[in-house]
């Protein structure tokens, strides 16, 4: 951390305002912070200073809070009035690849299963469950009932199951109902997807041909 | 101490009070003291099946608020000793009693019966809650139709939640002839869908409807091949292992050499 400081003090009119660095490591930045003061020992003995600690990024428990305030009380006139971290950014990437939820059991008639994000279920959904995801839905099971994925309007979203016979599939929101659109009676895994707004069917393999993005597996 | 077991179905008119009529009576002709509990209160129909209709003088009801003790109401079958039923109130609702006064009742019951047979209205409502809520096991009643399917699926899902580990299935009013020629849900298909254990399969047999008519329980026919699964289903409730009957080779054998002969 040579060259680049990691403690910046600022003083304003209620007190001094300490902005301390939130890359570094924690640990180097507790050294650095006790050197700092006893360096400038003479400038901080005089009356009380109101201390505002400005953390950044870096979120602190309340036992790591903890430590940097004894830091402080070794020097008497220094007052903490607020140990302040920003708000936790929301991570821009976290939207972009939900979380995966497993589930095990059935779900049966007159069953509803919601969930943010992408759903694995190991068991059947019968005719008259329903299972609705913002994201994609796999199951691995028979699925006989009904399955919404995308349901907040993600196109990308995929329906795939490991067998393919369901009353009603949503993507999105286009509906589709088979057998009146599509028929399925293929004996291996098949997932459903949005191609130019349509429901298409197709086996579970060629899903690497429309998930470029996603960790695709080449081989070594 | 007895075992509560409910008899349900969600769909109504798939056999569920023929089948706890057949149950109770096969489990008394198998030397076990039976008694029956008719839940659907507002539409009896279990005495009617069994023949008791003229005998009732208290009913469930009756027993809920007090106006009798369990026993007063209790009418014992004309045909077997150890066979109990326990009427439903005709003139009442399902709200006029609640699953605790069942529970109640039918804990009251368990000392001195060692099989309890519950008989559920139809639906999932009042009357399905007050039905399961003495029962520590549960038989769900199905015919190979997609709707009676859809429902049981429900019911099934209903009883999981209540924690009834493991519902036991039968499948009623089997036509072999319409099984083969694929226009009936085949048994294996059910149970995949169903995923629980199967209990019994009964044929669909004219007797039952004569059985009903005459009230003398189906399973006290020797001749009737519903009466032979029910007494089977009543001998895998006491443990034993019975082999469910292949019914389609066997009635394809019969209807074959009869037609052969001329009589189909």
């Amino acid at each position: 951390m040579t060259g680049k400081t990691i403690i910046t003090i600022k003083g304003v009119k209620e007190g001094l305002v300490f902005l301390l660095d939130d890359q570094c490591d924690f640990v180097e930045l507790l050294d650095e912070l006790s050197a700092k003061l006893d360096k400038h020992v003479q400038q901080f003995n005089g009356p009380i200073v109101h201390i505002f600690i400005k953390l950044g990024a870096r979120q602190l428990n309340e036992e790591d809070k903890e430590r940097i305030k004894a830091i402080f009380r070794k020097q008497g006139n220094l007052l903490i009035q607020s140990i302040e971290s920003d708000p936790p950014e929301v991570d821009p990437d976290a939207k972009e690849v939900p979380q995966l939820h497993t589930m095990i059991g059935m779900v049966r008639s007159g069953q509803t299963v919601e969930y943010d994000g992408h759903m694995l279920l190991i068991g059947d959904v019968n005719p008259g469950g329903t299972i609705r995801c913002s994201g994609d839905v796999y199951v691995l099971g028979a699925l006989r009932g009904s399955v919404h994925a995308g349901t907040q309007g993600n196109e990308e979203a995929i329906i795939a199951a490991s067998l393919m016979r369901p009353t009603q599939l949503r993507i999105a929101d286009v509906i589709s109902r088979p057998p009146d659109e599509w028929t399925s009676a293929e004996p291996w895994m098949e997932y459903a997807f949005l191609r130019e707004g349509k429901m298409a069917i197709d086996k579970l393999t060629s899903l690497g041909r429309q998930r470029k993005e996603v960790m695709l597996f080449k081989g070594v | 101490m007895g075992e509560a077991i409910v008899v349900t179905s969600g769909k109504g008119g798939v056999g569920k009070t023929t089948t706890s009529a057949n149950l109770g009576t096969a489990l008394a002709m198998l030397g076990q003291k039976v008694c029956m509990v008719d839940t659907d209160i507002g539409l009896r129909n279990l005495d009617v099946v069994m023949g008791l209709e003229n005998r009732i003088v208290y009913d469930l009801i009756d027993v809920a608020e007090g106006r009798c003790r369990v026993n007063q109401a209790l009418i014992k079958d004309k045909r077997f000793d150890e066979l109990y039923m326990l009427p439903a109130a005709q003139t009442k609702d399902k709200n006029d009693i609640s699953p605790e006064q069942v529970r109640q009742i039918i804990e009251s019951l368990k000392p001195d019966f060692d099989y309890i047979i519950i008989d559920c209205p139809a639906g999932i409502e009042q009357g399905f809650r007050n039905a399961i809520a003495g029962a520590s096991q549960a038989i769900v009643v199905t015919t190979p139709e997609n709707a009676a399917v859809r429902d049981a699926d429900r019911v099934i899902g209903l009883l999981e939640k209540s924690n009834f580990p493991s519902p036991k299935l039968v499948i009623n009013r089997i036509r072999p002839g319409l099984v083969r020629s694929g226009d009936m849900l085949e048994v294996d298909d059910i149970c995949q869908v169903l995923a629980i254990d199967l209990i019994g399969i009964v044929p669909d047999d004219e007797s039952v409807i004569k059985a009903a008519h005459s009230g003398e329980p189906t399973v006290m026919n020797v001749n009737s091949r519903a009466a032979i699964a029910y007494r089977n289903i009543a001998r895998r409730i006491l443990g034993e292992t019975v082999p469910l009957a292949h019914l389609d080779e066997k009635s394809g054998m019969f209807s074959k050499v009869k037609k052969f002969l001329g009589m189909g």
